[in-house]
């Protein structure tokens, strides 16, 4: 099993026709024939998107552009869309999307203005959809389904929960576990934004209902209590007998107060956020918090061991 | 992206804050001049630099006795004699770390007649992903302090972005804060005020701290912070016209230019990583190893040669940096790209440190063969871990 996503997932693209999208969407096709059903542009409905050399055995493939993501999702039966738009006009993409009710919406894009997370924030909280990100990697399952730009070489099929905030430490969490043969079930970006779809909590609720997944790696940075209040909650439910092995790992130890270490939402301020707190309080509800990004996998390893 | 009080106060005035009439000089004639169209007989003269705790900071250039980077003035002899000692020489404060900030502006400002200083700051509350009033009585403080001590004397009240903030919302502001009679009245029209400040200039925090309640019974705002949100610049050309480059670091400024995410640190080991989380862990791996890095710096997930060649010109630019980290998971960055751009700077500007590579991922094999043929005197190493421990044993054995 997996989450979120697997190869019944069928995704649109909002943003295909860019250089961005069309390079993702041709690396998406190439992963185990991801079902990419089709990319909307307001102007160039009813044109088609053909795959170039980038997709591998997928090459020449075509995709049918709608100018809305409800006629998308209504000609296609899509259950999921990805976001490549540009900042400016990546949170109207998000809204469309949930005015649409896309169940699963990922949002890769970077730079996005707090305060139009805000309003995303605001209709998300009234909706059924779901929003991973925005500033994230993506989900990916392997061997069935790859959302967003992790690079699909570097997984294998396994049982693994990754699930973090930064995008190349989610890579070497994800390449660790494969090099000791553990592989993944799922890994899940959430984003290194302040204001996002879906926090830890969510995310790890999942992962302990998957029945494939046997172990997490949970990777937070410095910046709000996200990782404080999946603590508590991972504790919450140790008590109700429901828990994994864990490993975790916070960046930014290093990082000084009231700088935000790009990503926007990567700042200790007003004394708070800091890697100390965080690093504690996921040691007291059992996670292994490994003080180096290059042990994750030989870390797991060892409590797998016990 | 920062501005200055004067700015802040200007911005507000704008939306019809009530704020103190002041005028901003940058130099003692200036000061003589406009501090006489102030009505008087009470002037405060404020040190304007992107740094809190102003009032309670030094002077590097003055003795220890000397008065600090914000002052009161009975007379205009007075303003210029304060401005004299302040123009021109570097502040110290809680805030600006040991080297200070040169002043360069001065703001001279109305003196008020206050009753009682309260908190006021509005900013982005991520638990619920909602702008937020945060306030206090306990005004003219530092808030984390009253945070840290007495924190049932602070509320935080989330508003709602679909209604705004509402009468509800503002009276609960006005209890919290214990304003009756006009300053209530006043409350009532200001916090909308500041809400709509915030939101429509893509602010992330405005901080009011003190807001006053003067003898007359009126508010005012009496100090102002205002930070943007850098992703929201685009929108707003007349925020962009107040940055202050002489505020910023030369390095981050040229590191804006090619939209690199780069903070300049106190270390010595100069990284670049491409990834915000991958570069923050190298920083700290660097610190588990026993040494400090000389900066944060994440090229991106998309980087171009020349970007790569931009960065490292940025840290080899440093002389703090005696030895440098290249640490690069390509997923969509590709090993080659990256060897390229780092063979291409060596070559234009040389390298007199020692340079540790490591890559990892897309197209590592070609990346490594580029870094080989080049003649470069490079240290290849296998993981992070392996990386860390060679670029210290490098810069120890230097």
């Amino acid at each position: 099993m997996s989450i979120l996503i697997n190869k019944d997932t069928k995704v649109l693209v909002q943003g295909l026709t860019g250089k961005t999208g069309t390079f993702h969407t041709e690396q998406a096709l190439a992963y185990h024939g991801t079902q990419m059903v089709a990319g909307i542009h307001p102007k160039k409905g009813g044109e088609t998107w053909t795959a170039g050399e980038g997709a591998g055995e997928k090459a020449g493939a075509e995709l049918p552009i709608f100018a809305t993501v409800g006629e998308a999702k209504e000609a296609t039966g899509a259950n999921a869309s990805v976001i490549y738009v540009p900042p400016a006009g990546a949170g109207a993409a998000i809204i469309e999307a949930i005015e649409a009710e896309v169940p699963l919406i990922i949002c890769i894009t970077e730079g996005i203005p707090v305060m139009d997370m805000v309003n995303v924030k605001a209709k998300l909280d009234k909706s059924k959809s779901r929003l991973i990100g925005p500033n994230c990697p993506g989900v990916l399952t392997p061997e069935e389904c790859k959302i967003g730009i992790m690079p699909g070489s570097i997984f294998k099929k396994g049982s693994v929960g990754v699930l973090s905030r930064s995008g190349t430490l989610t890579y070497e969490a994800v390449f660790q576990t494969t090099n000791e043969g553990l592989g993944q079930t799922t890994a899940v970006g959430i984003g290194g934004d302040p204001v996002k779809g879906t926090e830890f909590i969510d995310m790890l609720e999942m992962f302990l209902a998957d029945d494939a997944t046997e172990s997490i790696i949970m990777i937070g940075e410095i910046g709000g209590s996200a990782e404080e209040d999946a603590a508590q909650f991972l504790k919450d439910e140790a008590k109700k007998g429901r828990s994994k092995p864990m490993v975790g790992f916070i960046a930014g130890r290093t990082a000084p107060p009231g700088r935000t270490m790009g990503h926007a939402g990567a700042v200790i301020s007003g004394g708070k956020g800091g890697a100390e707190d965080k690093i504690a309080a996921m040691e007291d509800a059992g996670i292994r918090v490994s003080p180096s990004p290059a042990q994750l996998g030989k870390t797991l390893v060892e409590v797998l061991k016990g | 992206m920062n501005i200055h009080e004067y700015q802040a106060k200007r911005l507000l005035h704008e939306y019809g804050a009530p704020v103190a009439g002041g005028v901003a000089v940058y130099s003692v004639e200036q000061a003589e001049e406009w501090a006489q169209k102030l009505p008087g007989p009470l002037y405060v003269v404020k040190s304007q630099i992107h740094a809190g705790g102003r009032g309670k900071g030094k002077f590097k250039e003055l003795g220890e006795d000397a008065k600090g980077g914000v002052r009161l003035a009975k007379s205009v002899e007075e303003v210029v004699e304060n401005a004299r000692e302040m123009l021109g020489n570097t502040l110290v404060t809680k805030q600006t770390g040991p080297a200070g900030k040169q002043v360069n502006r001065l703001y001279i400002e109305d003196g008020a007649d206050i009753d009682r200083e309260l908190y006021l700051s509005i900013l982005i509350d991520r638990t619920v992903g909602r702008p937020a009033f945060v306030v206090s009585t306990e005004g003219g403080m530092d808030i984390e302090a009253v945070a840290e001590e007495t924190p049932e004397k602070i509320l935080t009240l989330p508003i709602d972005p679909e209604t705004g903030v509402t009468d509800a919302d503002s009276k609960k502001l006005n209890k919290a804060l214990k304003l009756t009679k006009d300053a209530a009245k006043d409350g009532m029209k200001l916090f909308p005020i500041l809400y709509k400040a915030f939101i429509e200039k893509d602010m992330s925090l405005l901080e009011v701290n003190p807001l006053i309640v003067m003898k007359d019974g009126h508010l005012r705002v009496l100090d102002a912070k205002v930070s943007f949100d850098g992703n929201a610049l685009f929108r707003h050309d007349d925020i962009m016209a107040l940055r202050d480059k002489s505020e910023e670091d030369e390095k981050e400024i040229e590191a804006s230019k090619y939209d690199l995410a780069y903070v300049a640190l106190d270390g010595d080991i100069g990284c670049m990583v491409n990834g915000a989380g991958l570069a923050m862990a190298t920083m700290d791996i660097i610190k588990l190893y026993g040494k400090e890095p000389a900066n944060f710096l994440d090229v991106g997930g998309g980087a171009s040669k020349e970007k790569v060649t931009a960065a490292f010109k940025i840290i080899t630019a440093d002389p703090s940096v005696k030895g440098i980290l290249v640490n690069i998971f390509g997923g969509i960055m590709r090993c080659d790209v990256i060897a390229e751009g780092v063979v291409a700077a060596v070559k234009e500007v040389g390298l007199k440190v020692p340079l540790v590579v490591r890559l990892e991922g897309t197209n590592v094999e070609k990346g490594k063969e580029i870094i080989n043929e080049s003649g470069l005197n490079v240290i290849a190493a296998d993981d992070l871990d392996d990386a860390a421990q060679k670029i210290v044993k490098a810069v120890e054995d230097a």
